[in-house]
């Protein structure tokens, strides 16, 4: 089993419903989110081309956070998610400089937090909020070792980038394009 | 011509680069550990070398800071961790793939063997000194004897102290100014030539000092050579290290760097102690604080720029 998610980046409006969601959804606190918009507005005027992404941990496959932590705290969950268990966590910060994507945030409880495709709601049999919520339908989650899968579907179907897969970290958010 | 604008909607200023994560205690530590490093490699290096009574600075005297020097280190250390009541986790564990794992049980070793190096050398600065119960003259008598072991545990524990430190930095290769294998090296460099600088300051012997100055030229030259290898490979690398090394090469910490580190910290300190060695009368206070200090703002600005060094997307 292997959860990815993947985003259309020309659907997406950048209206931040999934940054609200997510942050209702896992009580994120105040001032903090565990994913956000980007805008990137590319070429000279007037030929200007714009790409809105929604961007949260990339759940690597590689991931240089794993690698890093000195307790063990960040580690590869079911399915390939990368969670980090609090009470082991001793909020070094190593993890947080180590990524790439600037996805962990420093809890303020003390240990570090992050996004965890929303596994305690996708055991049940739910999507992640952030891709339940998407009023355009842009995100698409599942499982990439089932052919079935939306995400599996989808990514045969459509041309895909990932962030900086020069970093070596084999990311598993996939940016339709 | 192209141009590129990111507007980011990300409503947290704590993931972002710019408000780096690791504020002053991470360098002051690695600084500390690194002088720490210093004095113990000379002084394990010393003894096993069996040359105790014509280096007693290197060997008696400068060590007995080193516990105090390690104390402020670890506290600092411990000031950076956001959960603190935690910090023994690292002790339930060893993960070799973490740097940060290694250093922790180094530590662990290194910690409580400079507190028996400094102990069995107390005499050294209070003659007097008695210990008070039994068990602690026995470990006393014990430890002197098994000297050279514990030297030869410390002089190898020390360097992966002192390399230790730079490859913390080296092993994230989400910040290209520290993904260069060169940091190792070049921290541990610079431990030890602060390691020869407070060597020369507690050091009374004429030949002694002499030594220690000698022997700082060199580590400084070998620094030098270390620094002008990194940019060189910085600016035959990516995009994302070329933008990493411009922060040091024109960017805004151009002239710290510059100046205090390589200037203040390694090229005037040289000088003046090959004049001191021509026979001209310079007092040892003047270059042993200048390596000090630079060894001090490498940790700085190499600990800062780096976090401001990222992947561009």
């Amino acid at each position: 089993m292997r959860y990815a998610m993947a985003i259309d980046t020309k659907k997406c409006v950048g209206c931040s419903d999934c940054v609200v969601a997510c942050q209702t959804e896992n009580s994120v606190p105040v001032g903090y989110c565990r994913d956000w918009v980007v805008e990137v507005t590319d070429g000279t005027y007037p030929q200007l081309e714009i790409e809105i992404r929604s961007e949260r941990c990339n759940q690597c496959d590689n991931s240089p956070c794993v690698r890093c932590c000195p307790t063990g705290a960040s580690h590869y969950a079911e399915g390939g998610i990368v969670l980090v268990t609090p009470n082991k966590c001793i909020g070094c910060g190593a993890c947080i400089t180590s990524c790439p994507y600037d996805a962990r945030y420093p809890h303020p409880d003390g240990y570090v937090d992050k996004c965890t495709f929303c596994i305690h709601r996708v055991k049940k049999g739910l999507e992640p909020a952030c891709v339940a919520a998407c009023p355009t339908k842009c995100m698409y989650f599942g499982d990439l070792d089932d052919p079935n899968s939306k995400v599996s579907e989808i990514l045969k179907v459509r041309k895909y980038k990932t962030l900086i897969p020069e970093a070596g970290t084999d990311p598993q958010l996939y940016f339709l394009i | 011509m192209r141009e590129e604008l990111i507007v980011s909607g990300r409503a947290n200023p704590l993931i972002d680069p710019h408000l780096h994560i690791w504020h002053w205690q991470i360098p002051l530590y690695l600084f500390l550990g690194g002088l720490a490093a210093g004095i113990l490699f000379f002084a394990g290096l010393y003894t096993i070398m069996g040359k105790e009574k014509s280096y007693p600075a290197a060997v008696r005297r400068a060590p007995l800071i080193v516990p105090f020097v390690l104390i402020i280190g670890l506290f600092a250390l411990l000031l950076d961790l956001k959960h603190k009541l935690f910090f023994w986790r690292l002790y339930t564990t060893i993960r070799l793939e973490s740097p940060m794992s290694w250093g922790a049980w180094v530590l662990m070793l290194v910690t409580p063997l400079s507190f028996i190096w400094a102990a069995i050398h107390i005499r050294e600065i209070f003659p007097k000194w008695n210990w008070k119960f039994r068990i602690l003259i026995i470990l006393d008598e014990f430890f002197t004897s098994q000297k050279r072991t514990i030297a030869w545990v410390m002089t190898i524990a020390s360097v992966i102290l002192g390399v230790y430190t730079g490859i913390l930095f080296s092993a994230f290769n989400a910040r290209p100014l520290w993904n260069t294998s060169i940091l190792g090296p070049l921290f541990l460099a610079s431990g030890l030539s602060a390691g020869a600088a407070v060597i020369m300051l507690f050091s009374k012997d004429h030949h002694e000092r002499t030594i220690f100055s000698k022997i700082d030229i060199v580590i400084i030259v070998v620094e030098l050579f270390l620094i002008i290898h990194m940019f060189m490979g910085f600016l035959a690398s990516t995009q994302v290290q070329i933008k990493a090394a411009e922060l040091f090469l024109g960017g805004p910490y151009t002239a710290s760097f510059w100046i205090f580190v390589v200037i203040m910290g390694m090229i005037i300190p040289a000088i003046l102690e090959v004049l001191e060695l021509k026979k001209f009368k310079i007092p040892i206070l003047i270059p042993a604080t200048l390596v000090l200090f630079g060894s001090l703002m490498l940790r700085f600005l190499i600990s800062f720029a780096g976090q401001e060094s990222r992947w561009l997307y």
